[in-house]
C-alpha cells in the first residue's frame, strides 16, 4: 500500500470519528433547546440513531447507498458488508447516516413515542437515507448524471432530515400548550449552556463533515482540504453573525438560542458547495443562511403552525436546500455568479426538489402505517408529566 | 419577641444581609422562592416575547427580642429598597417561645 493510501485512509477515519462526535453535539442542542423533563428521553433517541445507525448501515444500509447501481435508483443491498478494503467508507458512511436520522429527533422532541421513533430511525437508516444517498453520491445515480452538485451533503443528509422532520412534526402535533387559540407560546429550552456546548461540538465535528468528504488528504487533496476548512468556518462565522444582527434589530436584544442556530445555519448551506465556491462566495452563503434561519423558524412557529422545538426544519432542511441551491450561484465554474448561467442553478433545483419530495412521501407513508400500528404521540398524562419518567423511568436530574 | 419575614429581590440579598449584621442582627434563614406580585418581567425567546409574573425571590426569616423589632425592619426597609415596583415586603408577627436545642434553654435568651 503506497504512503498516499494510507494518509487518505487516516483522514477518513480521523473525520468519521469527528462526524461521530456530532452526535454528542445533536444530543445537547436537542436537550438544551427543549425541556428539562423531557431530556432523557431525548439522549435515548440520539443514542438510538447512533445504534441503529452503526448496525442498520452494516447489516444493509451501506449496500444500499453505494452497492452496484440498479436503474440510477438504488444499490444492489448486500448483507453484512464485508469489505475489508473499504471499512474505513462504511465508518464514515455510517456516521452520516446517523446524523440524518437524528434531525429529526429534535423536531418532534416531547411528545412522540419512543418505540414509534425508533421505528422510523431504523427505517430512515436502511431506506430513506441510503436510496436518495445513492442518487448523488454513489456514482451511478440519476442526480449524478445530470450534474447535480452536493459535495458533503446539504440535501442528502441535512435537507433529507429537515423535511423529514417537517412532515413528522406536522404529523404528530404541537406539544401540548404550543398554541393557545392559534397564538404560538414561548416554551424555554431549559439549559441554553448545554445548547451552545452542543453548537460548539457541531461546529468541531463539521470540519470531518465537510472535509473529510474530499475522501483523500494525500498530494493536492491537502490543499483541497485547507480550502473546505476554510469556506465552512467562515460560513459558519457569518451565519451566527447575521442572526445574532438580524434578532437584535427584530427582538431589540441579540437571541441566543437563534444565533446558536444562526452557526449551525451556516454550517448547513456550506455542505453542499464548501470545494466549490471561493471565501467570499463562503460567507456570502453564510450570511444568507443565518438570514433565512430566522425568518424560517418565525414563518413555520408562527404562520404554518408547527411545531418544531429545535428549528430542526429550518436549520436543515430550508437552509440545506438554500445551501444547494446557492451552488448554482456562486459554484466557480458553473455558477450564475460567475457567468455560468442558469444551467446548474437549475440542476441544484431539481435535486433539491427530488430528494425533498422523496423525504417528504416516504416519511408521510412510513409514519401514515406506524400510526396505525402503534402511534404516534404519547398520552397527554405522560407528555405534561415528561417523558422521561414515564417512557425510561427516571429523569436526568435526581437530586 | 417577634417574627420579622422579608421577601426581597434576590439581587439585594447580599447587601441586605451585611446591613443586617452591621445593626447586630446575625442570626436568619433564607431560601429560593417563587412568586407573584405586582412586577412582570418581559423576556423573549426565538423571536415570542412573553411576559412572566412568577419571580424568584428571597425569602428572609429572622426571629429577634422586642427591643430588636424596629432597628431589623428600619434595616430591611432601607437595605432592600431601590424603589421600583417588586421591592418586596415585610412581615412581622408575635413569637410564643423559642427553645435552643442544645441546652434547652427557652425564651430571649435563646436569640442572643
Amino acid at each position: 500500500m503506497t504512503t498516499d493510501a494510507v494518509f487518505d485512509i487516516l483522514w477518513i477515519l480521523i473525520c468519521g470519528i469527528l462526524v461521530f462526535f456530532m452526535q454528542a453535539g445533536f444530543t445537547l442542542v436537542e436537550t438544551g433547546f427543549t425541556r428539562s423533563k423531557n431530556a432523557g428521553n431525548i439522549i435515548m433517541k440520539n443514542l438510538m440513531d447512533l445504534v441503529i445507525g452503526s448496525l442498520g448501515f452494516w447489516v444493509v444500509g451501506y449496500t444500499v447507498m453505494y452497492g452496484s447501481d440498479i436503474g440510477s435508483f438504488i444499490g444492489m443491498p448486500e448483507l453484512f458488508y464485508d469489505d475489508k478494503a473499504d471499512m474505513h467508507n462504511l465508518f464514515f458512511q455510517t456516521v452520516f447516516a446517523a446524523t440524518a436520522a437524528t434531525i429529526v429527533s429534535g423536531a418532534v422532541a416531547g411528545r412522540t413515542k419512543f418505540t414509534t421513533y425508533i421505528t422510523f430511525s431504523l427505517i430512515m437508516t436502511i431506506l430513506i437515507y441510503p436510496i436518495s444517498g445513492h442518487w448523488v453520491w454513489q456514482g451511478d445515480g440519476w442526480l449524478t448524471d445530470l450534474g447535480f452538485i452536493d459535495f458533503a451533503g446539504s440535501t442528502v443528509v441535512h435537507s433529507l432530515g429537515g423535511w423529514a422532520g417537517l412532515i413528522a412534526a406536522a404529523m404528530i402535533g404541537p406539544r401540548i400548550g404550543k398554541y393557545k387559540n392559534g397564538v404560538s407560546q414561548a416554551i424555554p429550552g431549559h439549559n441554553l449552556l448545554l445548547g451552545s456546548l452542543g453548537i460548539f461540538i457541531l461546529w468541531l465535528g463539521w470540519f470531518g463533515f465537510n472535509a473529510g468528504s474530499q475522501l483523500a488528504i494525500s498530494g493536492d487533496n491537502s490543499i483541497a482540504v485547507s480550502g473546505i476548512i476554510i469556506t465552512t468556518n467562515l460560513a459558519a462565522a457569518c451565519g451566527a453573525l447575521a442572526a445574532l444582527i438580524l434578532t437584535w434589530v427584530r427582538y431589540g436584544k441579540p437571541d441566543i438560542s437563534m444565533t446558536l442556530n444562526g452557526a449551525l445555519a451556516g454550517l448547513v448551506g456550506i455542505t453542499a458547495g464548501c470545494s466549490v465556491v471561493s471565501n467570499e462566495g463562503a460567507a456570502i452563503i453564510g450570511l444568507l443562511a443565518g438570514i433565512t434561519v430566522v425568518y424560517s423558524i418565525e414563518f413555520i412557529d408562527k404562520k404554518l403552525k408547527i411545531d418544531d422545538p429545535v428549528g430542526a426544519v429550518s436549520v436543515h432542511g430550508v437552509v440545506g436546500a438554500l445551501g444547494t441551491l446557492l451552488v448554482g450561484v456562486f459554484a466557480l465554474e458553473g455558477g450564475l455568479a460567475y457567468g455560468g448561467g442558469f444551467k446548474q442553478l437549475g440542476v441544484q433545483a431539481i435535486g433539491v426538489l427530488g430528494i425533498g419530495a422523496w423525504a417528504m412521501i416516504t416519511t408521510f407513508i412510513v409514519l401514515f402505517i406506524l400510526k396505525k400500528i402503534m402511534g404516534l404521540r404519547v398520552s397527554e398524562k405522560e407528555e405534561i408529566e415528561g417523558l422521561d419518567i414515564h417512557e425510561h423511568g427516571i429523569g436526568v436530574y435526581n437530586d | 419577641m417577634k417574627k420579622i419575614e422579608a421577601i426581597i429581590r434576590q439581587s439585594k440579598f447580599e447587601t441586605v444581609k451585611k446591613a443586617l449584621h452591621e445593626v447586630g442582627v446575625n442570626f436568619l434563614s433564607h431560601w429560593e422562592v417563587t412568586g407573584q406580585g405586582n412586577e412582570q418581567q418581559g423576556k423573549v425567546y426565538r423571536g415570542i416575547t412573553f411576559s412572566t409574573a412568577d419571580i424568584k425571590r428571597e425569602y428572609i426569616s429572622i426571629v429577634v427580642n422586642d427591643d430588636f423589632e424596629d432597628i431589623t425592619i428600619k434595616t430591611l426597609l432601607e437595605s432592600a429598597r431601590t424603589g421600583d415596583i417588586g421591592d418586596g415586603k415585610i412581615f412581622v408577627s408575635e413569637v410564643s417561645n423559642a427553645f435552643r436545642i442544645r441546652t434547652g434553654e427557652q425564651g430571649g435568651e435563646t436569640l442572643k
